[in-house]
């Protein structure tokens, strides 16, 4: 295995840290095809917004993550995995959000990113966190931005905020469309 | 925002119209960081100054939906506003656990000699330049106190900070475009933004205030005066490529954090809080 497999298989158990034990990820695998309302393409597995899901006895154990601290489709998102496992049989589901470690775009899969391609809306580009220990905060590196629909790199931001708190708007030079961008975080 | 119930209270379900199964008790905000955590009193106390400056900016951005110069504005205003609720409901979700209350008790039924929010996020939205200058205050500052809150010793305060600061850095940045937009446009424009920034100058002091509650939570809260020369370094640059001046003159009396406020947080939390108290306990 090269070192770039092994940093690739330590940032995937970060960012989907899935059970190690049958019976919790059995659970994870139904809560994993919930889908992000506003998005409805990437599931919250994609996203990286399912932490993590723990079976003991007869109860189930979910931990959430929002993407944005304000973001309605958290609560749709909550009320979805509940609703996929109680109807799975699981009687006793709690979900919980947490904010620690806090979500970044780096942890969307590259599935998740191709079928956010694929839907029109260009995917982050480059990556959020280059961590400073200091008060500088993170730094954001954003690359360009290819159009979803001609892949034209002449693209230029409209707004920074866009149709949810995940996304910029975006329009291409070469094609003329408007596209959302979701944004690094 | 429901109340907080037990997390594993099973959830009652009933089929709704479209045959889902619709949840009608969820315990879920009970919890927002890993492990239980329940504030000191004057962890509340601070919890509840950072809570409400970014709830009562909210509401203030909330009143641009429809109203700003153009489409693109109407949704960073709000986008911008949606991220401040995010960072007042776990804040003062928190500050609620010190004393049993809610987010909801805390933002709906308090008065405003209970609110502990700054003067600066009370001043009225006025023109869009008025409002930009207030973003741009406020921005550089929750960026600069988040940046250094993420250290802090307690870890829910530390959680939250690092979720915000990169929110908030978004906001800088779309308040620092729009100083130079306005500064550097037209006569018009330039004049409002110049107005708007001495309008605005006499709140900025309050901000960098050091209260004795800071002096209590050595290691967990951010002196506000140690926030200072970083806003000061942070903000020079715009105005230096702006053309602006940093307005000198008088300083507001301030008070906001021992519950002293202008007329405006009245008539603001007036509209906020009404339908609230006027259908107690009502959802929808």
């Amino acid at each position: 295995m090269t070192t770039a497999d092994r940093a690739s298989m330590l940032h995937e158990a970060i960012a989907r840290p899935r059970p190690a034990d049958a019976a919790s990820l059995a659970a994870w695998t139904l809560a994993a095809q919930v889908v992000d309302p506003e998005i409805p393409v990437l599931t919250i597995e994609d996203l990286g917004v399912l932490r993590s899901v723990t079976v003991t006895n007869d109860a189930v154990a979910v931990t959430l993550t929002p993407t944005y601290s304000g973001c309605p489709a958290m609560d749709a998102m909550r009320d979805d995995v509940l609703e996929v496992l109680a109807s799975a049989g699981y009687e006793n589901v709690s979900v919980r959000l947490v904010l620690s470690p806090a979500w970044t775009t780096d942890w969307m899969s590259e599935i998740g990113k191709n079928k956010l391609r694929e839907y029109g809306i260009a995917a982050p580009t480059g990556h959020a966190t280059v961590r400073g220990s200091g008060p500088a905060g993170p730094i954001r590196l954003t690359l360009a931005v290819k159009c979803p629909r001609c892949s034209s790199l002449n693209t230029r931001e409209l707004a920074h905020f866009g149709s949810t708190s995940c996304k910029s708007l975006f329009e291409c030079r070469d094609c003329l469309e408007p596209f959302d961008y979701f944004k690094v975080l | 925002m429901s109340d907080d119930i037990a997390a594993d209270a099973p959830a009652a379900a009933h089929d709704d119209d479209h045959g889902h199964v619709a949840v009608d008790v969820t315990t879920l905000d009970a919890e927002l960081i890993e492990g239980p955590s329940v504030a000191t009193a004057d962890v509340a106390e601070y919890a509840l100054w950072l809570g409400d400056d970014s709830l009562i900016l909210a509401q203030q951005l909330g009143a641009w939906i429809s109203r700003a110069p153009e489409l693109e504005e109407d949704v960073a205003l709000g986008n911008v506003a949606l991220d401040l609720i995010g960072h007042a409901r776990s804040l003062l979700h928190y500050a609620g656990t010190a004393s049993g209350r809610t987010e909801d008790d805390l933002a709906y039924w308090r008065t405003e000699p209970d609110f502990r929010s700054l003067h600066i996020v009370e001043q009225p939205n006025g023109d869009f330049a008025h409002t930009i200058a207030r973003q741009f205050v406020v921005a550089h500052y929750l960026f600069e106190l988040y940046s250094r809150l993420r250290a802090s010793a307690d870890a829910t305060l530390a959680a939250i900070a690092a979720k915000a600061v990169k929110e908030v850095d978004y906001h800088r940045d779309h308040s620092t475009q729009w100083v130079l937009r306005l500064a550097q446009g037209t006569d018009e424009s330039r004049r409002r933004m110049i107005t708007a920034l001495s309008d605005l100058w006499p709140y900025v002091e309050e901000i960098f205030r050091d209260d004795p509650l800071i002096d209590r939570l050595g290691g967990v809260a951010v002196r506000p005066s140690s926030l200072l020369p970083a806003f000061d370094a942070a903000i020079a640059p715009v105005l230096a490529e702006a053309e602006l001046e940093v307005p000198r003159g008088f300083v507001a009396s301030g008070g906001g954090r021992t519950g002293k406020h202008s007329e405006h947080l009245a008539f603001l939390l007036a509209e906020m809080q009404v339908l609230t108290r006027a259908h107690p306990g009502a959802s929808w």
